[in-house]
């Protein structure tokens, strides 16, 4: 059981590419085939997952591990997607390591930087919009106000106003992150 | 060793601090390994950032690999690896025990949806620091450009745009270089 845990995680590092949220289909895969956990259990996981500190991926295989075979369940489950991608990395670390002054690697690192940045900016960005617009509701009909998270939204700029404030700036992150925890708690937006 | 430990403590402060995945985890990143304890650049965040998209494995254990192999080898990534797991092993471990109180919690639910507006805000402010060293000319602009579109749009696997920007990069960069030539 806990080594086929590993396997199966394992698997699921190897050809999950991107985010925590790639693991997905392959974790409705696992619920198919083994029945570890049922649908109903994986939509908590991925709650839990998102809402927790933590890597996504990692918080969902620690969470289907740890619910099929308690915390040895966790733990190998966990090193099963985590294996894959230290493997993979190193060896292209090494790789990159020796090919660093190639044009070639030069150009497309010329190429990925400003991609890169684009596709965080782009997850940002749509993390933003789902938080404060609610497309669900819209039908053309209905005010602004049931469709834009007006709440969030004021908080949303005043939390960058007061990020660029010179006080403020060098505070690290997790003060920013507790600040809007007790802001939500207060305000429920 | 010391740095191996050193490693583990501040990989496990990032996985303990990073709500929402490897995006989220970036601002934190910068603040911790680049700005305190400057073992990478942005601009190795950002490369590492472009290849944890495009190979196997998720974001944020790829780039903790990636970060750990750079300042101490194979062991380094192994630790760093190790380090942003340990808090997730732990915590989701004492959820999955006791889930049904956590999950209806309102209080908790209210305090997450504030801590959403924080990530965004927080991956905005993260983009603008790479901004100025990922687009430093026409060419970034433009990769930049398509690429958040494309992105923003349409829901492509993200390999395709690495791979697109990888090769653009390569042509450009030659014919640049013979421009200048």
């Amino acid at each position: 059981m806990l080594l086929t845990l590993y396997i199966e995680f394992f698997k699921t590092g190897l050809f999950a590419v991107g985010g925590g949220l790639a693991t997905l289909p392959f974790l409705y895969d696992l619920s198919d085939r083994y029945g570890w956990f049922s649908y109903e259990q994986l939509a908590d996981m991925i709650a839990v997952s998102e809402s927790t500190p933590g890597a996504i991926g990692v918080n969902m295989a620690t969470y289907a591990g740890f619910s099929t075979a308690g915390l040895p369940g966790a733990i190998m489950a966990t090193f099963g997607l985590v294996s894959p991608s230290i493997i993979i990395i190193i060896i292209l670390a090494h790789i990159l390591e020796r090919f660093k002054q190639s044009t070639l690697i030069q150009g497309a690192f010329y190429g990925l930087r400003p991609a890169s940045t684009a596709l965080i900016a782009a997850a940002g960005f749509n993390f933003m919009f789902h938080d404060l617009i609610n497309t669900s509701v819209y039908n053309g009909l209905q005010s602004l106000h049931a469709v834009i998270n007006i709440k969030a939204l004021i908080f949303s700029v005043v939390l960058y106003v007061i990020m660029q404030h010179r006080l403020f700036k060098h505070l690290h992150p997790v003060v920013f992150i507790a600040f809007s925890a007790i802001i939500g708690i207060l305000f429920s937006f | 060793m010391q740095v191996l430990l050193d490693l583990f403590i501040t990989f496990a402060k990032i996985g303990a601090i990073t709500f929402g995945g490897g995006y989220a985890m970036l601002p934190i990143l910068q603040r911790e390994v680049v700005e305190k304890k400057q073992w990478v650049t942005n601009e190795d965040v950002m490369d590492y950032y472009a290849i944890g998209q495009t190979t196997p494995g998720i974001i944020a254990i790829n780039t903790a690999t990636f970060i750990g192999q750079k300042t101490k080898g194979t062991f380094g990534g192994i630790a760093a690896t190790l380090g942003v797991v340990f808090p997730s092993l732990i915590i989701i471990s004492i959820i999955a025990y006791f889930l049904n109180a956590v999950s209806d919690s309102a209080l908790l639910s209210s305090a997450f949806s504030g801590i959403r507006v924080s990530v965004y805000i927080l991956i905005l402010q993260a983009v603008l620091k790479l901004w100025k060293k990922a687009v430093i000319d026409r060419v970034g602009l433009i990769i930049f450009t398509i690429v958040f579109l494309l992105a923003v749009i349409t829901s492509y696997s993200p390999v395709y745009f690495v791979v697109f920007a990888g090769v653009l990069g390569v042509i450009s960069f030659r014919f640049l270089n013979k421009a200048v030539k």
